[in-house]
This record gives C-alpha cells, sequence and structure tokens, in this order.
C-alpha cells in the first residue's frame, strides 16, 4: 500500500455521508503552471506523429499504426451531416497534442512531483485509494504521473499499467487486441485518437480471477490548449470479473480543450467488465470519445457513464455480443447545463443468438442546456432468442431546455423481443415550491429532485461514486441557479 | 409575537383574488378558516409562503415583526412558517427519510449536519404517534401515496420541522375517521404556547377534534366574519349565504 500525504486543501466526496454535505466552488477549476520537458508544439502533420513515437520510443508497428491512421484522420470528415454544427469549430491546428515532463509514472505518491500531488490531492485519488481501490493510474496531460496496483492484486496475475508500458511489456496480449474492437476509421476522432495515443490503461485479468475491489484512473489535463488521447485496452480472460473507474476533469480555460479517448474492453466466455465513468469537465471542453467492447459467449460488458459538464460530448459506448448468451449494457447520465451539449447514447450489436442487452439512459438538461440520445440497436434477421430493453428518459428543468431522442432499433426476424420506453418530464415550479416550503434553497431543492429522477441509476455505481455524483449535481444546480 | 396579516390584497394576472384580509395569529391560538370552494384559501396559504404565481399588490405580512413578503419561499420556511398542503407534491426517487433530512439540515448553519441517530429515533417516535408504518421512511415523498397517506404525511413534516406558525389546508379531506383522530392527536399533540395554527377546514369535525380559539369565514378573498368556536357549528348548518348577507348588512 501506498503512504498518501496526511494533508488535504479541500474536503473530500468520501468523507462526505449526504449530497448536501460539501461545498466546493468548482471541483476541477484550478491550474498550476506547465513545466513540460516534451511539447510536440500546435497542430498536426506527420511529424508531430513521429515527434510522438519518438518521444515515446514505440515500435515500429505502433508508428506505422499511427501513420496509417493520421492519414485516415485527414482524409475523414466531420460527421456533421447527422451531428451538430458546433464540431466545425475545432480548430485543430490551436491544440498541443502531446505534453509531459519526460517523467515515468512513479509508484508512491511521495516521488510523483509536488504540483502534481497536489492536483491530485485535491482530486481526492490517494485518499479514495487508501479506502477502497484495488489500483490507480493518475494521468497528467499526455503521460501518467502516477501507476500502481495494490500486491495482493498484481500477485494474482493483474497487469494494471498505462498504455506505453503496455505495449512494450505485454506485446503477446496488447497486439493481438489493439485497435480489434475499434477500427481506426470507426469515426474521425478514433483515427486521430489512433493516430497521437498517450496514455490511458492496459488492463488484464487472467482466467477465474475477481478482481474484488476497482481499479481506476483519473485524466487530468492542466494546460491550455491541449487535447489528451488517452488509450484504454481491458482484456478479462475467461470467467474473470473487473470494475474499471474513471474520473475525468479540467480547469477552465479561455481557450477550449480537446478530450478524443478509445477505450476498447474484451470479455472472454463468462467474463464480466464493468466500466465507470465519472466526467467532470469544464465547460469548454471538446469531449469526443468512442467506447466499445466484445461480449464472448456467456460474458458481460456494462458500460455505466456519467456525463456532466464539457461544450460537447459526443460518446455512445456499444457491446458486440458476439458469443450466445453474451450480455451487453449501458446505464447513462447526462447533464447538460446551459451552453452544454450531451449527445450521448449506446450502440448494441447483437452478433449470436440468446444475447441480451439494456439500455437505460437519463438525461437532464436545464436552462440553454441540451441533451440528445442517439440509440443503435441492431438484432440480424439468421439469430435467435435476442432482447432488448431500452428506456430513456428525460428531465426538463426551466422551458427552454432541450431533448431529442433518435432511437434506431433495427431488428430483423421475428425471434427476438425488443422493448423502448421513453419520457419526457419536467421539474414543475410546484414541485420546487414545496420544497422550498419546506426550507430547501432553489438549488438543494433542484438537486433534490435532480437526484430523486437518477436515484435508481445511481444505485448502479459504486458508494463513494455516487456520493460524488450527488456532488456534483449539487455544484452544477447552484451553479446553474448562481 | 405574532402573525400579522394586515390589508393583504393578491391576484394573478387579470384577477385579484385576494381583496384585503387582515387576520392576527397569536402564539398559542388556533385559528380556523371556513368558506366556500374558491373563495381563496389555498390562494392565501399559498401566498403567505410566497408562491410565486401570485401577486401582492398591497399589504403586509409580518412573522413576528419582520415583513415577510420580501423574502424567499425557503428563507420565510426557515423563519417558522410550515404549510401542510391541500394537494401535496410526489418527489419520485427522494426517500421521505432524506427529503425530511435536508429539510432539517437546511436550517443548519452551513457545514453542519444532522445527528442521524437522534433524527431517526425522533422521526420514528412521530411516525409512531401518527400510526405510519416504518416503510415510509424509504418511499419516495408522497409517490403512491393514498390520498389520506399524503395529508399523514404532511403532519409528519409539520411535526419534524417545528415551525412557530403551521397553516394546514383540508388536511381532514381525504382521511378516514380513524385517521382523523389520529391526525387530529398528532397536530395536537404539537400545540403550544409558542406556536400559532391556521386551520383551513370545510367541516366542522375537524374542529371537533382540534379544538380552534377562533373562526373566520372567508369569501371572495375577504374575512368577513369572525367568531368563536360556534360559528363553525352554524355554518355547518346554514351554510354560508347568510354571512355575506350580514357582512353586507354590517
Ligand atoms: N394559479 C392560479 N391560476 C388561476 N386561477 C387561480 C390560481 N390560484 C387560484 N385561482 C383561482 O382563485 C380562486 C381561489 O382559489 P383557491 O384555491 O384559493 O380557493 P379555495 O378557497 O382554496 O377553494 P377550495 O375550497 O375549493 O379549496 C379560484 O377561483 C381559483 O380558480
Ligand atoms: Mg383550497
Amino acid at each position: 500500500m501506498v503512504s498518501a500525504p496526511e494533508t488535504h486543501d479541500l474536503p473530500h466526496p468520501s468523507e462526505a455521508s449526504d449530497i448536501s454535505d460539501i461545498r466546493v466552488d468548482s471541483v476541477g477549476d484550478f491550474t498550476f503552471p506547465e513545466r513540460n520537458k516534451f511539447d510536440s508544439g500546435f497542430g498536426i502533420t506527420s511529424k508531430t506523429v513521429d515527434y510522438i513515437a519518438d518521444v515515446k520510443g514505440d515500435p515500429d508497428w505502433i508508428r506505422e499504426f499511427r501513420h496509417k491512421a493520421l492519414k485516415i484522420f485527414q482524409d475523414k470528415p466531420m460527421p456533421t451531416h447527422w451531428a451538430t454544427k458546433d464540431l466545425e469549430n475545432i480548430k485543430f491546428d490551436e491544440f498541443r497534442y502531446y505534453l509531459s515532463d519526460g517523467q515515468k509514472p512513479k509508484r508512491s505518491w511521495d516521488d510523483v512531483p509536488e504540483d502534481v500531488k497536489k492536483t491530485f490531492d485535491r482530486l481526492g485519488i490517494p485518499e479514495q485509494e487508501r479506502k477502497f481501490l484495488a489500483g490507480v493510474e493518475a494521468q497528467y496531460d499526455s503521460e501518467a504521473a502516477y501507476s500502481n496496483i495494490k500486491a495482493a492484486v498484481s500477485e494474482q496475475g493483474v497487469i494494471f499499467v498505462n498504455s506505453t508500458e503496455g505495449l512494450h511489456k505485454h506485446p503477446e496480449i496488447f497486439r493481438k487486441w489493439f485497435g480489434k474492437v475499434i477500427p481506426t476509421g470507426d469515426n474521425k476522432f478514433s483515427a486521430l485518437n489512433s493516430a497521437v495515443f498517450s496514455g490511458g490503461s492496459f488492463i488484464y485479468v487472467p482466467p477465474g480471477v475477481k478482481v474484488s475491489h476497482p481499479l481506476q484512473a483519473y485524466f487530468r489535463i492542466n494546460s491550455e490548449q491541449f487535447g489528451q488521447f488517452e488509450r484504454t485496452l481491458i482484456i478479462a480472460d475467461e470467467g474473470s470479473e473487473v470494475m474499471y473507474m474513471e474520473g475525468c476533469t479540467a480547469p477552465k480555460f479561455e481557450t477550449s480543450t480537446l478530450h478524443s479517448a478509445v477505450v476498447e474492453l474484451v470479455a472472454m466466455k463468462g467474463a464480466k467488465i464493468q466500466y465507470v465513468t465519472v466526467q467532470n469537465w469544464s465547460s469548454n471542453v471538446f469531449n469526443l470519445v468512442t467506447k466499445r467492447g466484445i461480449a464472448h459467449e456467456d460474458a458481460v460488458v456494462k458500460w455505466i457513464d456519467c456525463n456532466i459538464g464539457s461544450r460537447l460530448t459526443m460518446k455512445y459506448p456499444g457491446v458486440i455480443m458476439k458469443g450466445k448468451r453474451a450480455r451487453g449494457e449501458v446505464i447513462s447520465i447526462a447533464l447538460a447545463n446551459s451552453g452544454q451539449h450531451q449527445d450521448t447514447g449506446a450502440k448494441m450489436v447483437h452478433a449470436a443468438d440468446d444475447t441480451t442487452s439494456n439500455v437505460i439512459s437519463k438525461s437532464i438538461s436545464i436552462g440553454e442546456g441540451r441533451s440528445t440520445y442517439r440509440g443503435l440497436v441492431h438484432i440480424p434477421k439468421h439469430l435467435k432468442g435476442c432482447k432488448n430493453n431500452t428506456e430513456c428518459d428525460a428531465l426538463l428543468i426551466n422551458s427552454n431546455s432541450h431533448t431529442d431522442t433518435y432511437p434506431a432499433i433495427s431488428v430483423r426476424g421475428n425471434q427476438h423481443s425488443t422493448q423502448h420506453e421513453a419520457s419526457v418530464s419536467q421539474v414543475s415550479s410546484d414541485q420546487i415550491f414545496y420544497l422550498m416550503q419546506r426550507g430547501l434553497s432553489e438549488a438543494e431543492a433542484m438537486s433534490l429532485s435532480v437526484n430523486g429522477f437518477i436515484n435508481d441509476l445511481a444505485k448502479e455505481f459504486p458508494m463513494e461514486y455516487s456520493v460524488e455524483l450527488k456532488r456534483l449535481i449539487d455544484l452544477e444546480m447552484e451553479g446553474s441557479v448562481g | 409575537m405574532s402573525l400579522e396579516i394586515k390589508n393583504l390584497h393578491a391576484q394573478i394576472p387579470g384577477r385579484e383574488i385576494l381583496k384585503g384580509l387582515n387576520l392576527t395569529i397569536n402564539p398559542g391560538e388556533v385559528h380556523a378558516i371556513m368558506g366556500p370552494n374558491g373563495s381563496g384559501k389555498s390562494t392565501l396559504s399559498k401566498v403567505l409562503c410566497g408562491h410565486e404565481d401570485y401577486e401582492v399588490t398591497s399589504g403586509e405580512v409580518l412573522l413576528d415583526g419582520e415583513n415577510i413578503l420580501e423574502m424567499a419561499v425557503d428563507a420565510r420556511s426557515r423563519a417558522g412558517l410550515f404549510l401542510a398542503f391541500q394537494y401535496p407534491h410526489e418527489i419520485p426517487g427522494v426517500s421521505n427519510a432524506n427529503f425530511l433530512r435536508a429539510a432539517l439540515k437546511a436550517r443548519l448553519p452551513k457545514g453542519e449536519d444532522i445527528d442521524a441517530v437522534k433524527f431517526y429515533k425522533t422521526m420514528y417516535a412521530r411516525m409512531d404517534a401518527l400510526e405510519m408504518d416504518r416503510s415510509f421512511t424509504s418511499r419516495s415523498v408522497n409517490e403512491g401515496f393514498s390520498g389520506g397517506e399524503k395529508k399523514r404525511n404532511e403532519i409528519l413534516q409539520l411535526m419534524m420541522l417545528e415551525p412557530k406558525y403551521a397553516i394546514l389546508d383540508e388536511t381532514d379531506s381525504g382521511l378516514d375517521i380513524d385517521a382523523l383522530k389520529i391526525v387530529s392527536r398528532g397536530v395536537n399533540a404539537m400545540r403550544s404556547e409558542n406556536r400559532g395554527f391556521l386551520v383551513i377546514t370545510h367541516y366542522q369535525r375537524l374542529l371537533n377534534y382540534i379544538q380552534p380559539d377562533i373562526v373566520h369565514v372567508l369569501k371572495d378573498g375577504r374575512i368577513v366574519k369572525t367568531g368563536g368556536k360556534e360559528l363553525s357549528l352554524e355554518l355547518e348548518e346554514r351554510g354560508y349565504d347568510w354571512v355575506t348577507e350580514e357582512a353586507v348588512a354590517a
């Protein structure tokens, strides 16, 4: 176990017992001066790609992989025919694609540079690690600053390292699955990530091993005019189980920030992967993430996804149910405040008999905030016994709010069962009046209403994360009432 | 010390509903208001609590000397004003216990929390007094509650928040005879020399259980008659028509 520092500048989420226990002005809005040894400079060309490959000491096949991806990225148009035009406001020349201080990830917080340590202290990571995590990776801009797995877990043969280390030290597993779940050309942003990726986690869980505590990664953007492109690959071998959680924050900069991750999950026969995200981006982050898992026979892939903040989030976690009786789930919560667009959903591809998918999405739109749900469920004709359940509920807080639902359920054949429900509700002024009459402030009344709306989904999060979730909602509500 | 309503005028766009209402409730007193449907009883209770639908065009409301009309809804509540709603709202996904905790916590200085053990002890005792099943603590506020259960839940909140002035808007409607007795017992237990009540009802029966000190008749946005308990008996017998006549004659 790691000895974490004893002092904390801010109260900490896991100390909270209730939703309104802590008041912090903002979760992640602070920054430290840059001291980068490696800076790829502005814009993206093949030189950028070589720079990154050189700094990281990539093997040739990765360098080639990056160059191919760059070409695809450059050739592929923005998906603005169906997606928001705001994508056109991303100025790729105004970002830096790789920033690092050139240090290797540390195994002990004591060895992590002071400012980086302070950052993660404020975000509560070492504390969480001590309390309930099996391992932590903390990424600062492009590279992991800290990475550690508890001895008991690594002794079981579990590998939990950053992607660079994964590809260098475990090429036989890494190469077999890397880029296989999400092809480079899946979309413009998966291609971009493939060209410049750095950081992210590589996890391998051996057959039959059930990792009892979650592994966590935290992605922190510290520098302005920067893009973060982590790449995560998780392989759960036969009959194993793992829960992975990620948190993300960035300070509020004047300029926009880009975060574009690719996450690939592979659940072998009978394995179970749960992937939990609680992101709390500041409101100028373009968050364009591709996440997909393959579930083999009797395997389960479950995405639990909570999107708070960002200027634009586009994220549709998917599961390809490749083996019989495989199960895919997406549980998502999106909160769009004024000036934000949460464009989220799920992609469920049934590719074997008796596979089951479940999508539950809840969105909250506040003020001018906009939520979009895009779902895709595909069940081909030659299969039998497939089931899908899709529920999407939207909650609107004040009349300017905007919500759209685009469910696309393509079910061929008649040997399947699908169910789709959608609802839109309002937090009425009478509800707020009722709560305020009992003494709650307007912000507290809205928070309580929103927390009530997502209550059944919040239970899906590990306890510590549902506390964090409630706290983030409180902060959002406080901010929106002013 | 009193809840003092002076010449209160309130309207919705294009229509005045309260037309110069005067009423003073001293701590320790129970006032009953009776009056025909649509006369403005619920409007009065909501205006006192600061509902945004109504615009106060003139008049004053002083809570222990402080003009509360300038205060936000939640500040009025924390100042000691409570309304048991005629139609309590449902709050999906929020448990009764969490709701009560949040409401109590809102009364504490920032950063302080209530003692959870004490809270549950008090809440269970009050639920026992109201003969409410423990399962109501974890159920969502009012969601799926029967009409009578909602009313009982309002009184539970009253008992937990211990306001200085409590308005009960038709708390008796929807209650069966046994529930009426239980709820009345709860209210009576809260009667004290430090607390004033305004009980809105259509039925004299409630007033057999919650004995009022003073009975008012509200008609067309004004108090048109005030008397003792016997007035409610007379109203029960004769209806409201004669009251107008008397007021007009006066
Ligand atoms: N928000 C509102 N919008 C429109 N009309 C309203 C509103 N609130 C009250 N009114 C009207 O004002 C009048 C008084 O309503 P109020 O609910 O105060 O009556 P009440 O005395 O409580 O009646 P009841 O005995 O039926 O409960 C009614 O005619 C009602 O329709
Ligand atoms: Mg009424």
